[in-house]
């Protein structure tokens, strides 16, 4: 086939980007390179658009190990022991395929952290659907469930945590986003950089086949009328297959036969190929009659674009090739030495002894284009002014148990249940909590972690919203008696071609750049996924976070149900009643507009410390964020979870119940302190000069507030527990 | 006391039965698949996961395996062997225990606790067992024992119903039966009641901070009837 720019337009180049390749090749790409060319330059590999926002990123830090720019991100948890960790998006395969999209992206993020010599210990996720009514939602729900359940429970990882949210703007796009913890010997991490000439480079796993072709350009675009048509596009996961080469991999890195490794995910062999030597500035030769191929007369082209699923490249010291393939051989894993290290700064490819291809790495990589594209400021709505004559007619109860039985806050115990969560035996805290917490095996130190996204605060402004997940993250560790360590996101936005989408990437980048930095919670890895856009309607900006934290004695973990009749219920942190873009009035009032709560940094890290301190010191024994819904739907939560009541007092200089109540201010917690505590408690509340208000009592059985509420916890818990569970079978 | 667990490719639960096993005062060893043979064992475990993938019938090519015979003739000799979830299966498939093990009746992978029901005690597994309802727990997609009108009656005649699934009371139900196993059924004995297949995961209930304790009482016990 002759390589016109219709036939680079069809690969999802720009006219101008086709010029600029033949500028660069000072000739006409053959139709192999042409596809080289194409996964590497497209914005899913190249992070052409981001790139230039991504460098502001908050990434260093005393216990960062590894940021951004390997295939995860490394943090010290001190004895040697080190933590590997990243969130990566599978949207667009999940939304073709919701099964295989979603198996696969659980299975590509696991190998990114066994590249680096981590055993998994943990898996999260965050999956975002359209509206419940949408026709689609069941389905894809529940195929995206099965898949990540599929792949994670054979495989034999906990899922520990994970976020599920319902939006209309993800009608026509849903989100996946799935997060991988690894646990290695912080002197045993290994990395992508290629060394030394003339070394052997080894292929090993599954077979090539023609799955996944064009995988990472179809991430790169729009979805329109025609989507049923890229189902080839996705990969087929095959987890046995990746237990089997997570073992091998793992046996081999005993020992020091590897210079470097790289998972084949986005782009193949391609990506994997160019990505080591680049980052060795070497070049490298694959003889490609010598990959081994699933299927009959690949060609070239194929076998470079494939993206089947658990299969690694390795550059391996020369002479350790036998001992190597005793291992895969053990593990009935294909091996084969496709090619070498060379000094040429090429890549060079040859099939049939032919030379098929043939690319200065740098043009692939350093090469490849950037943008500083377009972008508009998202103004901060105007704050509302809420009619309050209008709440009197709501009652409390009836809001609550509204609020609770709401799609984004309800029990979702009918997804988790469907997740192993206990294999490994190391799982102390399970989903449905803040956070869950794994222990690191065998010693007394626990790793905390969360997953949050909040569209809504961004999607109304950026800037805030970008802040606030952040916090929110840095809050969910700390209430499960976690010290915050670092971050990874996963940046999913519309089409950055558009300024509104560009700026809201940018703003929301800059927030969360901001908290980081203030809270220390360093951004360690991650990935943007764009064009999450279907016939010109694009998604809520939807950057999500993974936090992790450390807990250096897992006995002092807390969790969040209530324990003791008789105990004090404190709010940590001052209530406004911010009710523009909460839960309450969009349920209640279906009113959509205003402005997010305000982030104040400060308050976020000092309330943050004191609430630490406080479980360092063992004086609180339960304790729950106050997010979306408020301080009545996080106490509910509590009582739920603990099959407890609580006694409301009469809150003094109260302005507004509905905005006490339901108001989403941040930097607040709701923490449970024994009689015996709470002298001492009021101390250190003081020395933080934290403002705090008594809230209540625990009590056997029922939420009371004065004449208002008068709810039995059972009651309270059929509203919060099935609501997904009824829409599923229904 | 001396155990053995068997590591097929997809086993994922073995590292924890190590752990566990060890954890109690046995000494264990890790036999790989394609071995020809079991060290001098006094228990050998069939851990959880999937098997050579599980992508036939779960547990089946496991059981034309190169160690399995090995296994079959040390039961046959009357020694002990506990298969947990994959490992009851795989038991299920070799013909070592009746019956097999079909998806769960809602078709749903299910990770939950639950209570089982110890129904014999004439047996060297709960033999001095205090208690009579353990709180175990289950991971599993394909849990849902079926057999024979023929084979439940041998079952039930010869007291080879190990656990069934109960409530906390100890009541068995529809509504304490997670996946629709017939009579409830969690884990069942061959007639010499030396092989063990269960679908709960005694190993994942080791200590106070995990899904709970009572698996302790399950490995203690194991090795006080060989005191």
């Amino acid at each position: 086939m002759e390589v016109t720019e219709a036939v680079a337009i069809d690969h999802g180049l720009k006219k101008e980007e086709f010029s600029k390749i033949c500028e660069l090749l000072k000739r006409t790409p053959n139709l192999t390179e042409l596809a080289i060319f194409s996964a590497m330059w497209n914005e899913h590999c190249s992070y052409k658009s981001s790139r230039k926002h991504l460098k502001k990123m908050h990434t260093k830090g005393k216990q960062v190990i590894q940021g951004p720019g390997e295939n995860a991100g490394v943090i010290d948890i001190g004895d040697d022991d080190a933590i590997v960790f990243k969130i990566e998006s599978h949207n667009h395969p999940s939304f073709i395929e919701p099964y295989q999209g979603a198996a696969t992206g659980v299975g590509g993020i696991m190998r990114d952290v066994f590249t680096m010599g981590a055993r998994p210990i943990a898996n999260l996720n965050s999956i975002h659907f359209g509206s419940p009514q949408h026709k689609k939602t069941r389905n894809l729900l529940r195929g995206v469930v099965k898949g990540i359940g599929g792949y994670g429970n054979c495989i034999g990882v906990p899922t520990i945590a994970g976020q599920t949210t319902f939006d209309e703007s993800y009608n026509g796009n849903i989100l996946v986003n799935a997060m991988t913890i690894g646990l290695v010997n912080k002197n045993k991490i290994f990395y992508s950089k290629a060394a030394g000439l003339d070394k052997p480079v080894i292929y090993v796993g599954s077979k090539t086949g023609r799955d996944g072709i064009h995988g990472a350009s179809m991430a790169s675009a729009t979805f329109d009328d025609k989507i049923e048509e890229k189902k080839p596009t996705v990969q087929v996961g095959d987890p046995f297959t990746e237990k089997l080469l997570l073992e091998a991999c793992l046996e081999l890195m005993a020992d020091n036969s590897i210079i470097a490794i790289q998972d084949m995910g986005a782009a193949g062999l391609t990506s994997s190929s160019v990505e080591m030597a680049s980052k060795g500035n070497l070049g490298i030769e694959l003889n490609l009659s010598e990959v081994p191929c699933r299927e009959e007369k690949m060609t070239p082209y194929e076998i470079m674009l494939s993206e089947s699923q658990e299969r690694m490249l390795i550059v391996l010291e020369k002479g350790k090739e036998k001992h190597a393939k005793k291992i895969f051989d053990k593990w009935n894993l294909d091996f084969a030495v496709i090619g070498k290290t060379t000094n040429s700064k090429k890549i060079e490819l040859i099939f049939d002894n032919k030379k098929v291809a043939e690319i200065p790495i740098d043009l692939l990589a350093e090469n490849a284009p950037i943008y500083d594209r377009p972008w508009k400021k998202t103004k901060l709505p105007q704050k509302l002014k809420f009619d309050k004559d209008e709440f009197k007619s709501l009652k409390l109860s009836d809001c609550l148990k509204k609020i609770l039985s709401n799609s984004n806050i309800s029990d979702k115990k009918w997804i988790w249940d469907q997740y192993d969560h206990t294999v490994m035996g190391d799982t102390i805290q399970k989903p449905g909590g803040d956070a869950g917490v794994v222990r690191v095996h065998g010693t007394n130190k626990a790793i905390a972690a969360s997953v949050d996204s909040s569209a809504l605060y961004c999607f109304s402004h950026p800037l805030t919203g970008g802040k606030q997940i952040v916090c929110e993250a840095y809050r969910n560790l700390i209430s499960v008696g976690a010290k915050p360590i670092a971050i990874t996101n996963c940046l999913n936005f519309g089409n950055p071609e558009k300024e509104k989408n560009m700026g809201e990437f940018v703003e929301c980048v800059e927030g969360i750049t901001e908290a980081s930095k203030y809270l220390d919670f360093p951004v360690v890895s991650g990935n943007v996924s764009f064009y999450n856009e279907t016939k010109d309607k694009g998604i809520k900006p939807t950057p999500t976070i993974g936090g992790v934290g450390l807990i250096s004695d897992y006995q002092q973990m807390l969790t969040m149900d209530f324990k003791t009749e008789g105990n004090l219920v404190y709010v940590i942190g001052k209530t406004d009643g911010h009710l523009d873009q909460s839960i309450f009035a969009r349920e209640l009032l279906n009113e959509k507009k205003g402005p997010p709560p305000t982030v104040n940094l400060f308050n976020e890290k000092n309330i943050g410390e004191t609430v630490l301190d406080l479980s360092r010191k063992n004086l609180i024994v339960s304790c729950h964020d106050v997010s979306l819904g408020g301080i009545l739907t996080a106490v509910s939560k509590m009582c739920i979870k603990g099959k407890k009541g609580i006694t409301i007092n009469s809150l003094k200089g109260l302005t507004n119940k509905y905005e006490y109540f339901f108001g989403e201010d941040q930097a607040r917690y709701i923490i449970e302190i024994p009689k015996a505590s709470l002298k001492i408690v009021n101390e250190i509340l003081d020395k933080y000069s934290v403002h705090f208000d008594e809230l209540g009592t625990v009590n056997e059985q029922s939420i009371e507030y004065k004449n208002d509420i008068n709810l039995p916890i059972e009651e309270l818990a059929d509203a919060h527990k099935y609501w997904l569970k009824k829409y599923m079978d229904s | 006391m001396r155990s053995s667990v068997i590591i097929f490719p997809g086993s994922n639960c073995d590292r924890d039965m190590d752990v566990a096993l060890k954890k109690f005062g046995f000494k264990n060893q890790m036999v790989w698949h394609n071995d020809q043979s079991i060290p001098k064992s006094d228990l050998i475990v069939l851990p959880g996961g999937f098997s050579y993938g599980d992508y036939l019938r779960c547990g089946s090519i496991a059981s034309k395996s190169k160690i399995i015979k090995s296994v079959i003739d040390f039961a046959n000799s009357g020694g002990l062997v506990l298969g947990i979830c994959n490992g009851f299966q795989i038991l299920t498939e070799t013909g070592l225990l009746n019956g097999i093990l079909q998806q769960n009746k809602f078709l749903n992978f299910i990770c939950s606790n639950v209570y089982v029901k110890v129904k014999d005690k004439q047996n060297k597994y709960f033999k001095y067992l205090k208690k009579d309802v353990l709180e175990l727990h289950i991971a599993h997609n394909e849990g849902n024992y079926f057999c024979s009108d023929d084979e439940l009656k041998s079952l039930e005649d010869n007291n080879q119903i190990a656990v069934t699934y109960c409530g906390e009371d100890g009541t068995e139900n529809e509504i304490t039966n997670p996946n629709g196993a017939i009579k409830n059924i969690a884990g069942i004995f061959n007639k010499n009641k030396n092989v063990l297949g269960m679908m709960p995961h005694p190993e994942r209930m080791i200590d106070k901070y995990l899904s709970g304790e009572d698996g302790s009482l399950f490995f203690k016990n194991i090795l006080d009837n060989f005191k």
